[in-house]
């Protein structure tokens, strides 16, 4: 390996043979760059996706009530589950620490919204002062409901940009704006923005009020809740589904629903979701590595392809060199060696340049669901490994095959 | 230099084995400069072969330079070859991207001869057979007759004791034959032992003695007149 001669001549071989040289490492080069894109972008993806989950608040959990399908203790199925304030603080109290943000919410049906005389076709939904942290909803103006507003019933709404740009686009101050609901009015203290345009379009007011006025009663038609964040994402998905599994038992309980009814109450926890989309760029990530593996084996029959032919166009040079002198064993080495040579040097060519474009391009790329494409540099340095081992083995039988021709027939070879 | 004693070879054709070399007993002294002729199926090339332990006998006896050649492998015969013989072949063999002094030089290199002495060594070589100006151009560059001066060079640079050379001439017009076997001669004169196969009279003629083969025997071994191939040039 370090006979300097050897090196020299090999050398000399690849310098006069230029073409053949550069297409094996061409073939080598591209499928370790192949791999080790596609590599980074099944990472990216992983990437993307959590990343996606976390921008909501992921750690979120939502209660829904259904009608029960199932008889229990004596009720009818077919009945409706209505929440009521008392579970909100039953469960606010019951899970206490293992809760960030809670809070209840209310749809506020049947009522008109004007602004001086323009109705407004919006949704009003009653909710608490957590609720700004349960939706991630970032205020662009003004302020969210507080605590206060909430005790003291007032009579605020806080308003979707949509809305805002929708309706109040030649309101040079909508700040402090009254707007009617069903005769009542209502003084807009902030605006909000969020991730979806649909979210926009939403006016909240505090929950207290939305049941004191329009007859709410102690009716709640959802309970949001979002838990403490965890460093681990394994961890915060167990979190999330014994907290969502505790939620439903109890709510089961109070109900009078059938434990095995899935549908008197339905509990979606986000983190949940997030595990599935994570099994699934698991897969994602799996069929990457798959197409790559692909792509390195195909590299490899190219390379071994070429050996065939170097030694063919060889053939008669080989006979030359055994006339000459060249024993069995340095044919063989003299092919492999610059087999290995060639494919060492343009697999890391690829390396470098795949790993260099996912270096500049890779946190600049913003597409929904990828994110930062990486590769993990011991996985690629290793598949060149595999690339290299791999062609010397390819390489090896018909340098072996070409070190037995007789030298008689190599020359008449024409 | 060689002594071959009842060789005997036969090949393998399917079902058919076709029996070409069907005893042949034959020496040559040191010095000698012997053509071997006949024509095409006498067994000329595969007596040549196993002269240059290029392939093996199935019976009978071959020294060469005290040395029985018998039984070998191929890492020996490879030294065998390298140390002992030199070849030159009708269709030149020259590595084609090898320069003229490159190719020189690549039996030195199978000696493990430092670099800068094989090129040395290669040049004074190329120097004999009148091309040194032409040591860095390619095969490709050259004509035929120097391409078998090249050739020629680098059958004599690992300074074997045997020169073998099958149909030199076979590829080249007479003028460059000539020429070709002008430079043979000169070898020859300086003590070196060649065998030419060839199936020219004039060629033949040129040597000193003329080994006439037929259906894998011996059937005429002569003395001639050496024609000196300069009177042509």
């Amino acid at each position: 390996m370090f006979d300097i001669e050897r090196w020299q001549e090999i050398f000399d071989t690849i310098r006069k043979n230029k073409l053949r040289t550069f297409l094996t490492g061409l073939s080598v080069a591209s499928g370790i760059f192949i791999l080790v894109i596609l590599l980074g972008f099944g990472q990216g993806m992983q990437n993307g996706i959590s990343a996606e989950f976390e921008e909501d608040a992921s750690t979120s959990v939502w209660v829904w009530p259904g009608t029960t399908a199932k008889g229990y203790k004596g009720l009818n199925p077919g009945r409706r589950i209505q929440l009521r304030n008392e579970n909100y603080e039953h469960t606010a109290t019951l899970f206490g620490d293992d809760i960030e943000y809670k809070s209840p919410r209310i749809f506020v049906n049947n009522v008109s919204v004007n602004y001086g005389n323009e109705a407004l076709v919006y949704f009003v939904q009653g909710v608490s002062y957590q609720f700004q942290q349960i939706e991630n909803a970032t205020m662009s103006e003004g302020r969210f409901i507080n605590y206060n507003d909430e005790v003291g019933t007032a009579k605020v709404a806080v308003i979707g940009n949509k809305i805002k740009k929708d309706v109040f686009k030649d309101v040079e101050t909508p700040l402090g704006e009254f707007i009617d609901i069903s005769g009542i009015p209502f003084k807009i203290i902030g605006f909000f923005g969020e991730q979806e345009d649909r979210e926009e379009e939403r006016i909240y007011i505090p929950i207290t009020t939305a049941q004191k006025v329009f007859n709410g009663g102690d009716r709640v038609s959802n309970l949001a809740y979002t838990l403490p964040p965890v460093e681990n994402f394994d961890q915060a998905a167990a979190q999330a589904i014994q907290f969502k599994n505790e939620l439903q038992t109890y709510l089961k309980q109070v109900h009078t629903v059938a434990p095995e009814d899935t549908s008197g109450i339905f509990v979606w926890s986000a983190m949940e979701e997030a595990k599935r989309f994570y099994g699934l760029t698991g897969n994602i990530k799996f069929f990457f590595w798959f197409v790559g593996v692909c792509t390195i084996i195909a590299g490899v029959v190219g390379v071994s392809n070429i050996m065939l032919i170097v030694v063919k166009e060889r053939t008669r040079e080989i006979g030359v060199r055994k006339a000459l002198g060249a024993k069995p064993w340095s044919i063989v080495g003299m092919i492999l060696h610059e087999a290995i040579f060639v494919t060492t040097i343009s697999g890391f060519t690829g390396l470098i340049f795949s790993m260099g474009l996912l270096e500049l391009v890779g946190p600049h790329i913003e597409v929904d669901y990828i994110l930062n494409p990486s590769v993990n540099f011991r996985v690629a340095l290793s598949t060149v490994f595999v690339l290299i081992f791999a062609g010397a083995f390819a390489g090896f039988f018909p340098a072996w095959r070409a070190s037995r021709v007789q030298v008689i027939e190599a020359l008449r070879d024409e | 230099m060689i002594e071959i004693k009842d060789l005997h070879k036969s090949y393998k054709m399917g079902s058919n084995s076709l029996h070409v070399l069907k005893g042949i007993n034959f020496s040559v002294d040191k010095g000698e400069l012997v053509a071997i002729m006949g024509s095409s199926g006498s067994g000329k090339s595969t007596l040549l072969n196993i002269l240059g332990m290029l392939d093996v006998a199935d019976t009978g006896d071959y020294t060469l330079d005290g040395v029985p050649i018998k039984d070998m492998n191929e890492t020996k015969a490879a030294q065998y070859r390298n140390k002992f013989l030199g070849f030159v072949f009708q269709s030149f063999n020259l590595i084609n991207y090898k320069s003229a002094m490159e190719n020189v030089a690549l039996p030195l290199y199978y000696q493990r001869m430092p670099r800068k002495e094989r090129q040395e060594k290669a040049l004074k070589y190329l120097d004999q057979v009148g091309l040194k100006e032409w040591a860095t151009h390619l095969p490709s560059e050259l004509s035929g007759g120097q391409k078998q001066r090249v050739a020629i060079a680098r059958a004599m640079a690992a300074e074997p004791k045997v020169l073998l050379a099958d149909e030199p001439t076979g590829a080249l017009d007479s003028t460059t034959s000539y020429e070709v076997m002008d430079l043979i001669q000169k070898i020859n004169d300086e003590g070196n032992t060649i065998l030419v196969v060839t199936h020219e009279e004039d060629i033949a003629h040129m040597c000193k003695r003329i080994v006439h083969l037929k259906d894998g025997v011996i059937v005429e071994d002569k003395k001639v007149k050496q024609v000196r191939a300069s009177a042509y040039v």
